[in-house]
């Protein structure tokens, strides 16, 4: 398979370095531009498998608030986002929320949990 | 007048609470925090996304998740609130002027005092964009606080004007909640936000960037239905002929934030017409004495972090004021902004005898070098310090360490410069 070279910006911290790599197929042959470690894992997660955190907000019933902030505590493949934005407006929770309360559980069997990111009081 | 606080603390988003936190920790005696809304966290609570947090607890957290870890701690520590409590008025001698809904008028006596009102947003009024004034044109903040905040979803078709961070969060959050974006429009040739804000949340959903172009025309009677875009040649003027039409319900404005200074003015604080902040020392003090300042209303920092760190220099000052009555004094030396810099902060220096921890001096360069840069840091026609860079980037607040024990001479100005590194 020819070599093909790809650019990436790596997101995995503000800094953001433009990382050039060589590709053999799915196969890394170099990276370069990164300052870091985390770049080349990055590059590594982008070309088999990109992933996202996802955050949104879900209903919440009797709070001050009619909404609470939810994230997925380790991120998701990029293909489920809209699917489980779309999930999480079908959602209602009861207010008092406390952060790290489980909004969704396992989703798409990822193992991976919903949770709120921020508090919301009882009206 | 009834309690008397060692440290008063006006705003509590991320700024405010490192400062209060940083006050207790450094006895400053009862320390209050005066928030005008229900509940502390500034500005998070509706900054749902994710990219908080990275240098000072090495995670990645979202907005409310980031205010909320400060606003534990607060309390862990001893801080008192007093929020839905408006500041209405500060004193030089230290009086704080507040309005609350269960309290009516209140004033407040401090030992010394940290400005930490945070910013707002510059509105249409601000850019002057022509056209009618239909329903549908928003700042971005407001839009962000209507989703994810209240629920409401303001419109259907959005184009947004400006690439800053805002702009491409909300263009995500927007998609995400099933609403259009058709595009996000930006004046200038080069990207304004961070780039890994450009990765996730415009190319993510192939949401397109169009750079050198603006609103011509906001069309419209009751609410928005098109804005006129054209492009831009390098003095930002239209260029006649490249005119297109966007039909939309909806223009956000993502054009800039101003720190929110108008208590400050009204206390003496002497401000920076570039930064739009106080002027302030290495300590996050400001002229008036015993008045100190930290996060977005001394200048628009791109990170929380920057904020909160900024917030605990300001906040142990504040209680070695609220303590001995001073702190600092003495000679200091001013720092201005050289080739390619806008705005450093701190404005000036106290030469104290022995001081070698440094000093992080802060800034943004005017126009982007892609290739190395060289921050030199001159003092008089030394150079005091020189750091590289592998680009530099306005959207990109720089920052160099400077030995203050390198600097014992009044009479010299310390100046900034950033340049491209040549002959590499
Ligand atoms: C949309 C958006 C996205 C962002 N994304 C990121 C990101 O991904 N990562 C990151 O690190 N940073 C991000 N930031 C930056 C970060 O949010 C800010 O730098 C930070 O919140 C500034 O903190 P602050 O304490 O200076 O001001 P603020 O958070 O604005 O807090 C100021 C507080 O003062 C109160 N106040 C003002 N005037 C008065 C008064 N007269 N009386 C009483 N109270 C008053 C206000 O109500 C407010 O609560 C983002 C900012 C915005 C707006
Ligand atoms: S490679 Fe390292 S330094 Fe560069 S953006 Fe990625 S995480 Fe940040």
């Amino acid at each position: 398979m020819p070599e093909e070279k790809r650019e990436f910006v790596c997101i995995s911290c503000p800094r953001g370095c433009e990382i050039t790599t060589v590709l053999d197929g799915k196969s890394i042959v170099s990276v370069s531009g990164n300052i870091c470690k985390l770049g080349v894992k990055y590059v590594e997660d982008e070309v088999t498998d990109p992933r996202r955190i996802v955050t949104s907000t879900v209903r919440v019933r009797g709070g001050v608030t009619p909404l609470a902030p939810v994230w997925t505590e380790q991120s998701i493949p990029k293909g489920m986002i809209l699917r489980l934005a779309d999930g999480l407006r079908k959602v209602e929770m009861t207010a008092p929320v406390k952060c790290g309360d489980v909004v969704l559980e396992n989703i798409f069997g990822t193992g991976i949990n919903v949770v709120a990111s921020g508090e919301v009081d009882v009206k | 007048m009834h309690d008397r606080f060692g440290v008063a603390v006006i705003g509590g988003g991320p700024g405010g609470l490192a400062a209060a936190i940083e006050a207790r920790r450094n006895d400053a005696g009862r320390v209050l925090v005066i928030e005008r809304n229900e509940r502390p966290g500034g500005i998070l609570p509706q900054c749902i996304h994710n990219g908080f947090g990275g240098d000072i607890f090495g995670q990645d957290l979202p907005g409310p998740l980031y205010a909320q870890r400060f606003i534990d701690e607060a309390v862990q520590n001893g801080v008192e609130f007093q929020s839905d409590t408006m500041v209405m008025g500060l004193d030089s001698d230290l009086t704080i002027h507040a309005a609350s809904r269960r309290n009516g008028y209140i004033a407040l006596k401090a030992g010394a005092v940290v400005l930490a009102m945070g910013c707002r947003e510059r509105t249409r009024a601000q850019v002057r964009l022509p056209g009618t004034r239909p329903a549908g044109v928003f700042t971005a903040g407001t839009v962000q606080r209507l989703v994810n905040i209240e629920g409401y979803m303001p419109g259907k078709r959005f184009v947004i004007l400006g690439s800053g961070d805002i702009g491409m969060i909300m263009a995500r959050r927007l998609t995400i909640e099933g609403a259009g974006v058709v595009k996000v429009i930006e004046i200038l040739p080069f990207l304004t936000g961070l780039r890994r804000n450009y990765v996730q949340c415009l190319r993510d959903f192939d949401i397109p960037l169009e750079l050198s172009t603006t609103v011509n025309r906001i069309i419209g009677r009751e609410r928005l239905e098109a804005v006129e875009t054209v492009r831009v040649d390098p003095e930002l003027k239209p260029i006649p002929g490249t005119e297109a039409m966007i039909p939309c319900d909806s223009l956000l404005l993502s054009v800039g934030l101003i720190p929110e200074n108008e208590l400050s003015l009204r206390a003496g604080v002497e401000l920076d017409p570039v930064t739009g902040g106080p002027k302030v020392d290495e300590r996050m003090a400001t002229n008036m004495p015993g008045i100190f300042a930290a996060g977005n209303v001394v200048t628009i920092y791109d990170l929380a972090d920057e904020v909160s760190k900024a917030g605990y220099i300001a906040g142990r000052s504040a209680a070695e004021y609220a303590r001995n009555g001073h702190g600092g004094g003495g000679d200091t030396v001013d720092i201005v902004p050289g080739e390619n810099v806008r705005g450093v902060v701190p404005h000036r220096v106290n030469i104290r005898e022995g001081l070698d921890t440094g000093v992080v001096l802060s800034f943004r360069v005017s126009r982007p070098i892609e290739g190395k840069a060289v921050i030199e840091v001159m003092h008089g026609d030394t150079l005091a310090a020189s750091v590289r860079k592998p680009f530099a980037r306005p959207a990109e607040m720089l920052s160099v360490h400077v030995k203050l024990k390198e600097i014992n001479r009044s009479d010299k100005n310390i100046t900034v410069n950033v340049r491209a590194a040549d002959g590499e």
